[in-house]
Order: C-alpha cells, then sequence, then structure tokens
C-alpha cells in the first residue's frame, strides 16, 4: 500500500493536510467575527470589508500570491513584523503556503457561515438578552448552536480550497519539494516530468477522495444538528 | 410603580408617550400602527429612542443595557430556542420559582418536548413560565394571543388570569382586542399614533363616554364587576353586580366566585318605560350621567346604575326623539346573548 505512492507523494499529501489544517483552524474564528459583523453589524465601512473579504475569491490567485510575497515576504512590513515579533517566517515556507491557503479559502468559509448566521432569528437573540444574558452569553448559547451547520459547512469549505490552492501558493512560496508542494503542486511537477502521469493520476484520486470525505462529512454533522432539533 | 416617558420621531408619526403603571396589569391599548409595540420595546431597551425617562420602582432603566433591566419579555411569536427543550427553555434565564411556575401554567407534560412539537397555546405559555422564571421586577406581554385562533385563546386567557393575580409586579400588556383587556387589565393606556389619548382605572375608561372616540365605536362598553351568584338548568349564569342582577350565557365563573362582564355599548337598549312582553332578560334601572356626541351619526349614554356604571350607544336621533337629558332615569335592556363567553371572566 505504502509504495502505492512514492515518498515524495507521501510528503506531500501529509504537507496538504497539515496546510490546510492550520489554513482552516487559524482563518476559523477570523471567519466567524468577521461573518458575524457583515451578517448583523451595521457600520461605516461594512461594504468595504465585504469587497474586501471576497477579493481573493475573483482576482487572479498569482495576482493575491504576489500581494503575499510583498507584504508577508522577509523583507515586507508585515513578514518582518511577523518575524521579529513572534519568530515566525512565511516565505518559502509551509506557513506561508497554509497562509496562502487559509486567505484564498477566507471568502468561501465567510460566505457560509455569514449565510447561517442570517438564517438565525434575530429575535431569538433578542428574547435571550431579555432572559438576563450577556451579548457573550447570547453568542454561546444561542447563535453559535443555531448557526453550527455553517459554521462546519464554512470550515469544510475552507479545508477543501487549502487542499487544493495552487496559483498563490505556488507565487507566494514557491515549489519546494518536502517544504511547500503541496499535493496541487505535486501533481503540476509530476505532469511535467515524462512518465509521472500514472502518479498524477493516483494523487488526483486521493485529492478527489479527500474532497469528497470532507463534504460527506459536514453533511452528517448538519443532519445530525437539523435531525436533533426537528426531535 | 413603572413611571415611562418616551419619544421616537418615525417617518409617519412621532411616538411620544408618558404613563405609569402600578402592580397589575396596564393595558397599553390602540389600533394597529400606534405605537404599542414601539413603545414597550423602548421600555425593554430593544430599540433606540430619541429620549428616554424609565424608572421602575425609582431606579432608572434608561441607560441599562437589554439584559441588565429584569424585564421579562413575551413577544407575540414566542421565540422559543428550538434546539433546547422546553425544560432548558424554561431554565434559559434563571429557575425562579420554578415549581409554581410549571404547576401554574400547566407545564410539567411539556418539559422533555422540544418548541417545534408544541401548539401556538403551548408555546406561549413557555414563553411566559420561561420571562417569569427570570424573576422579572417588570412584565411586558407583546400581544401574546394574537397569534393563536380563538380555541387556544381560551386555552391561554385563564393562565394569564392566574398570573395577574398571583404576581406583584406591574405588568404591561399590550392588544388591540378589547375582550381581552376588559378581562385582564386593571388600567388601561390608550394609545394613538404615538400619543397617549386616555388613561386611567379600566373601569372609569371604559364607562367614560368622552372615551369612545379613542377606543373605536365597536369596543366601546363598560366593564361590571360582580358576584357568581347561581347557574341555572337551562343554561345560564346569574350574576350579581353593584348595578343588579344579570343573566349570561354559559355556565362560568365558580359560585360565589368574584367575575368581570364587559358590556358592548352597542348592544344596550334604552328604553323610558318598564319594558314588558320583552325577550330581553336584562333590565336595569339607570340614571344617565353624561351624554357625549360623536362626529358620526350616534351618542354615547353615560349610565349609572346603583354603584355601578354602564355605556350605551344611540343613534342621535333616538336621543333626541326620547329628549334624553342628563338626570334621567330610564330602562336598560341587554339581551343575554350579546354578551359573548369571551367577555366574562
Amino acid at each position: 500500500m505504502t509504495d502505492w505512492l512514492g515518498p515524495a507523494e507521501w510528503s506531500a499529501l501529509w504537507l496538504s493536510l497539515k496546510v490546510a489544517f492550520w489554513a482552516t483552524l487559524v482563518s476559523l474564528p477570523l471567519g466567524f467575527a468577521v461573518a458575524y459583523a457583515l451578517a448583523r453589524g451595521r457600520f461605516f465601512g461594512r461594504q468595504a470589508l465585504n469587497v474586501l473579504v471576497h477579493l481573493p475569491l475573483v482576482m487572479p490567485p498569482v495576482v493575491t500570491g504576489y500581494l503575499l510575497l510583498l507584504g508577508f515576504g522577509r523583507t515586507g512590513p508585515l513578514g518582518a513584523g511577523f518575524e521579529a515579533l513572534f519568530g515566525l517566517v512565511f516565505a518559502f515556507r509551509w506557513t506561508g503556503a497554509a497562509l496562502a491557503a487559509g486567505i484564498m479559502g477566507f471568502p468561501l468559509m465567510v460566505r457560509a457561515i455569514r449565510l447561517s448566521l442570517e438564517a438565525v432569528d434575530a429575535g431569538l437573540e433578542e428574547a435571550a438578552g431579555t432572559l438576563g444574558a450577556s451579548p457573550l452569553r447570547v453568542l454561546r448559547t444561542v447563535t453559535l448552536p443555531l448557526a453550527w451547520p455553517g459554521i462546519v459547512a464554512g470550515a469544510v469549505l475552507a479545508f477543501a480550497k487549502g487542499m487544493g490552492e495552487f496559483g498563490a501558493t505556488i507565487t507566494f512560496v514557491s515549489n519546494i519539494p518536502g517544504q511547500t508542494q503541496t499535493l496541487a503542486l505535486s501533481i503540476d511537477t509530476l505532469l511535467e516530468v515524462p512518465g509521472g502521469e500514472p502518479l498524477a493520476l493516483r494523487l488526483a484520486i486521493v485529492s478527489i477522495v479527500i474532497a469528497a470525505a470532507a463534504l460527506i462529512v459536514s453533511e452528517l454533522l448538519a443532519n445530525r444538528v437539523v435531525r436533533r432539533r426537528a426531535l | 410603580m413603572l413611571q415611562v416617558h418616551v419619544t421616537r420621531a418615525f417617518p409617519d408619526f412621532t411616538l411620544d408617550a408618558a404613563f405609569e403603571a402600578p402592580a397589575g396589569v396596564t393595558a397599553i391599548f390602540g389600533p394597529s400602527g400606534s405605537g404599542k409595540t414601539s413603545l414597550i420595546r423602548a421600555v425593554a431597551g430593544l430599540s433606540d429612542c430619541d429620549h428616554a425617562r424609565i424608572t421602575l420602582g425609582g431606579r432608572d432603566l434608561s441607560t441599562l443595557k437589554p439584559h441588565r433591566r429584569n424585564i421579562g419579555y413575551v413577544f407575540q411569536d414566542a421565540r422559543l430556542f428550538p434546539h433546547l427543550t422546553v425544560l432548558k427553555n424554561l431554565r434559559y434565564g434563571g429557575r425562579h420559582d420554578e415549581e409554581a411556575v410549571i404547576a401554574v401554567l400547566g407545564l410539567a407534560p411539556l418539559l422533555g418536548r422540544h418548541p417545534a412539537s408544541l401548539s401556538g397555546g403551548e408555546r406561549q405559555r413557555v414563553a411566559l413560565g420561561r420571562a417569569l422564571m427570570s424573576a422579572p421586577h417588570l412584565l411586558l406581554l407583546d400581544e401574546p394571543l394574537s397569534a393563536l385562533d380563538s380555541p387556544r385563546k381560551a386555552e391561554v386567557l385563564p393562565y394569564l388570569e392566574a398570573l395577574r393575580d398571583q404576581t406583584a409586579i406591574p405588568i404591561l400588556y399590550v392588544s388591540h382586542d378589547m375582550t381581552e383587556v376588559a378581562r385582564l387589565a386593571r388600567r388601561i393606556v390608550v394609545l394613538d399614533r404615538g400619543q397617549v389619548v386616555v388613561s386611567g382605572a379600566l373601569e372609569d375608561v371604559l364607562a367614560d363616554p368622552a372615551a369612545v372616540p379613542f377606543i373605536g365605536v365597536r369596543d366601546a362598553g363598560a366593564v361590571l364587576s360582580g358576584r357568581v351568584v347561581g347557574h341555572s338548568d337551562d343554561g345560564l349564569t346569574k350574576i350579581e353586580t353593584e348595578g343588579g342582577a344579570l343573566w349570561v350565557p354559559g355556565a362560568v365563573g365558580r359560585a360565589l366566585g368574584h367575575i368581570r362582564v364587559r358590556v358592548p355599548a352597542q348592544d344596550v337598549i334604552l328604553s323610558r318605560s318598564a319594558p314588558e312582553g320583552l325577550s330581553a332578560l336584562n333590565v336595569l334601572s339607570v340614571t344617565i350621567t353624561g351624554l357625549e356626541r360623536g362626529t358620526g351619526p350616534d351618542v354615547a349614554v353615560a349610565l349609572q346604575a346603583g354603584q355601578a356604571r354602564l355605556l350605551a350607544r344611540v343613534t342621535a336621533r333616538s336621543c333626541d326623539g326620547m329628549g334624553l337629558q342628563v338626570g334621567d332615569h330610564v330602562f336598560a335592556i341587554l339581551k343575554a346573548t350579546a354578551i359573548a363567553p369571551g367577555d366574562v371572566g
């Protein structure tokens, strides 16, 4: 079984899972906060925030990657800041691949969470407030449990997007085996090599299986929530 | 004692309402769009106001966030948390008087269920219980029965009456249904286009002919208090009021129990002479204490029957033809069947 894929491919698969996992985990709280602000907030600049969040969805990925390179490269203002403050380097590291994946998946995540938040009756939050619940308790006991399926769906979409991200990643952190060569990048490389196509196909199958599994898991979770509520 | 003064400009009218509400039920009455809901949302802190001064027992609520006001709010649409059982819904705001609340509202059989499986009436009872268990210092009921059909209303009303009789806090009851108001409220504040047009003790306001235009000619009618003195075999109940005995349809109330009867003004007929050979069962000897001509073709006539006050609505033509004057002694005739079961309670 293990020789079905070569060591380089196993490493690419493992790296992709790691990149997508961290990208999803770190962007989830931020994605929820932005979705909440867009769904419930009435503030100046709301539309601007909305456009900013959705930009990676419509911009050429190579532009996103280039902007990341400018901002988060070792000499970029943000990259230098992160390195000085936390010792965290993005340029040409797997962390950069995770950053690119997180940013590319962000619009999908925010959109799914926002829709589920908008489906939560604000009247229920109001009712919870009249019962003495602080805004934080309302969030924890009413908003989050009711928006749960959308949050899971948003996370799954972002994870799947992170698994398959290509353009921004290769522009930002290049294609370094073992360091930044994720599944998608690995497939791309194999297609360039003579005789690499059978392996590329295997990797393609792996990525399809992972994507399908993620979707099924999110559907099951959502269904369970819906069933519990209908009882 | 609750004291309220709120103002807020809307595109089409200005809410500018001041009133006081002691312990007991104060009805906020008025047509749709008169600002009733805006008013109590302002009291709860759920809507912004241009100006708000709200004090409850001397404590200023106006600057507090809604969740710090200690207010119970029952919405028209119950707003139960769909992901929690009835018991968890009830306990969301606290467990004050849990056993008593569950008993009074008859919630014991519902505790393990989810809101989706409850009927409209059951949901409102749970919403009421949930508000009570948060130990509120003020209870706001925003048309809690308006989303229910008549049988469901009849199912919930007795619970509201029990609540009224057992609670010592001010309760604001928003409604556009005079039947509910007459059964539940002790005081009434009538709103029209955002302004308080009449307010006071329910019996006084409903017996005041000058208030008829604000109440609406169809809803006008005095409320008599009395005691149930007997149920007859032919399906009537005899009620001894301060103005005399009344027969009402149906077996209502408990023997010797206190009861209220709303007598719609448009169902009262006036006669100069004691009627004979008439099918109407209820004839009271009354004195005219006031005549109020409206802009329409009718006259509101205030009547005194012993200690009780009644209101009649007659046409201006009848009034002139009979030569009705303040101080005249006449007979007020009420058809027993004109008193709907909902008007007694």
